[in-house]
């Protein structure tokens, strides 16, 4: 008999099991994506970000938590303008990091 | 006069140096390059966390300095090192010996115009930390027209690799805090926000002072640095910054924006710096001979340094500081 329970999924980030294969390869390219420290300026000046779901910082935040497809969707919202690389107080290669990501 | 201490910079350090080493029995020389003693910190109204007045600590300290002798509106030109010490000549052309030299030169402001995107004199409602203290201590700056919003901006011209400032300057958010209180108090109706990456309250009484500022003061502390500024039709000041806590990117209209400036080393001091050998640190401060035992000797015999030129520091630290440059100045004096 079906009463209407059920056990809700654990909403944790598993770092436990984290996949970090494209986080680590993306390193050794781009040693700067450790550098970032969420100041959202990447996000702020972001041309797509005024209309979509776009930040960078997030993107990053993804890529180290198993959220691979997520962080590569978001990516699609870009259009390379390069105003986050300019804002970046760490001088993080934005624009290249997000081609690298994709490739 | 072999046993003169020679002390480059009449500001916080060097007056607090000079008093202490009078009191060990040494003669200190305080050479200042403006016109009145007290530096930075004779410009400042109110002193965080607690609202002392500056005034107060100043006048105490121009008290101990009265009997020491002073040279203002005079830079040091020249200096030699030679058998009993340093020979050092000034620029009003008189010259002075000194068994050991103290520099005590402090920072300047990081120029605010550098950050081009904050549009500090581009738009007229933009001013600096230093502007507003000066607000607090006459109450005019036609600027300043009652204002129904402000903001402060953190970390302008510090952790920001963009204008070669990679350093926290340390005192700006605890000032910015400090500053955002006496606005409520002076404009109530005012909305205040601060745009900060991290609040680093590291002092005794500091995060006390970040509480009373939330509770007492209904400050908005706002977790994202502001990325630019721009003017509306109306001349009021749009800014654009993350809300990185609540993950959204914000604008904000304001009537004033405050940046809170960095500390850089003063660097009118470079060449004789060089002439005694002192290095800087990647950072651009200068270099001390060990961060934890030798914090006022530089890597040059006789040469020490004390405050603010060595790293940004809150005047409790450079108060510190000066005190212990003299003991180490008194050591090395006795045990020539």
């Amino acid at each position: 008999m079906d009463f209407g329970f059920c056990l809700s999924p654990s909403s944790h980030v598993k770092m436990d099991s984290v996949d970090l294969t494209t986080f680590n390869r993306l390193k050794e390219t781009n040693p700067d994506v450790n550098t970032c420290i969420a100041c959202g300026s990447c996000t702020a000046t972001c041309t797509a970000g005024n209309f979509t779901e776009m930040s960078f910082r997030r993107i990053l935040l993804m890529l180290q938590r198993s959220k691979e497809e997520e962080a590569k969707k978001m990516i699609q919202r870009c259009m390379l303008c390069g105003k986050c690389t300019l804002v970046c107080p760490r001088g993080i290669n934005i624009r290249k990091i997000l081609l690298d990501i994709t490739r | 006069m072999k046993e003169n201490i020679i002390i480059i910079g009449g500001g916080a350090a060097g007056m607090e140096a000079a008093t202490q080493l009078q009191k060990l029995g040494l003669t200190p020389v305080i050479i200042e390059k403006s016109n009145a003693l007290g530096g930075h910190i004779a410009q400042w109204d109110k002193l965080f966390p607690a609202f002392h007045n500056a005034k107060d600590v100043v006048s105490k300290m121009f008290d101990n300095v009265k009997d020491i002798k002073t040279y203002l509106n005079t830079e040091v030109t020249d200096i030699q090192r030679n058998a009993d010490g340093f020979h050092a000549v000034l620029s009003n052309g008189e010259a002075i010996d000194g068994k050991a030299v103290v520099l005590a030169t402090g920072f300047d402001l990081f120029k605010a115009e550098r950050k081009q995107e904050y549009g500090y004199g581009i738009y007229n409602n933009v001013i600096t930390s230093l502007e507003l203290e000066k607000f607090f201590r006459t109450r005019k700056d036609e600027r300043i027209n009652n204002p129904k919003k402000i903001g402060f901006v953190h970390c302008v011209g510090a952790r920001d690799v963009k204008v070669g400032n990679t350093y926290c300057s340390k005192v700006c958010c605890t000032t910015a805090l400090k500053q955002a209180c006496e606005m409520k108090e002076v404009f109530p109706e005012a909305e205040v926000y601060t745009f900060y990456m991290d609040l680093r309250m590291f002092g005794p009484g500091y995060e006390d002072l970040y509480l009373k500022t939330q509770k007492d003061y209904d400050v908005k502390c706002i977790r994202g640095r502001v990325c630019e500024v721009s003017e509306d039709m109306d001349g009021r000041l749009v800014i654009k910054a993350e809300d990185t806590l609540f993950g959204k990117p914000l604008r904000m209209t304001l009537d004033l924006l405050v940046l809170m400036c960095s500390m850089e080393k003063n660097k009118s001091i470079d060449k004789i710096q060089q002439q005694l050998g002192v290095e800087n640190n990647s950072d651009g401060f200068m270099q001390n001979r060990d961060m934890y035992l030798g914090m006022n000797d530089s890597k040059q015999e006789g040469v020490f340094v004390a405050g603010t030129c060595t790293a940004p520091k809150s005047l409790p630290d450079t108060i510190g500081e000066a005190r212990s440059v003299a003991v180490e100045v008194f050591n090395y004096v006795n045990n020539k």
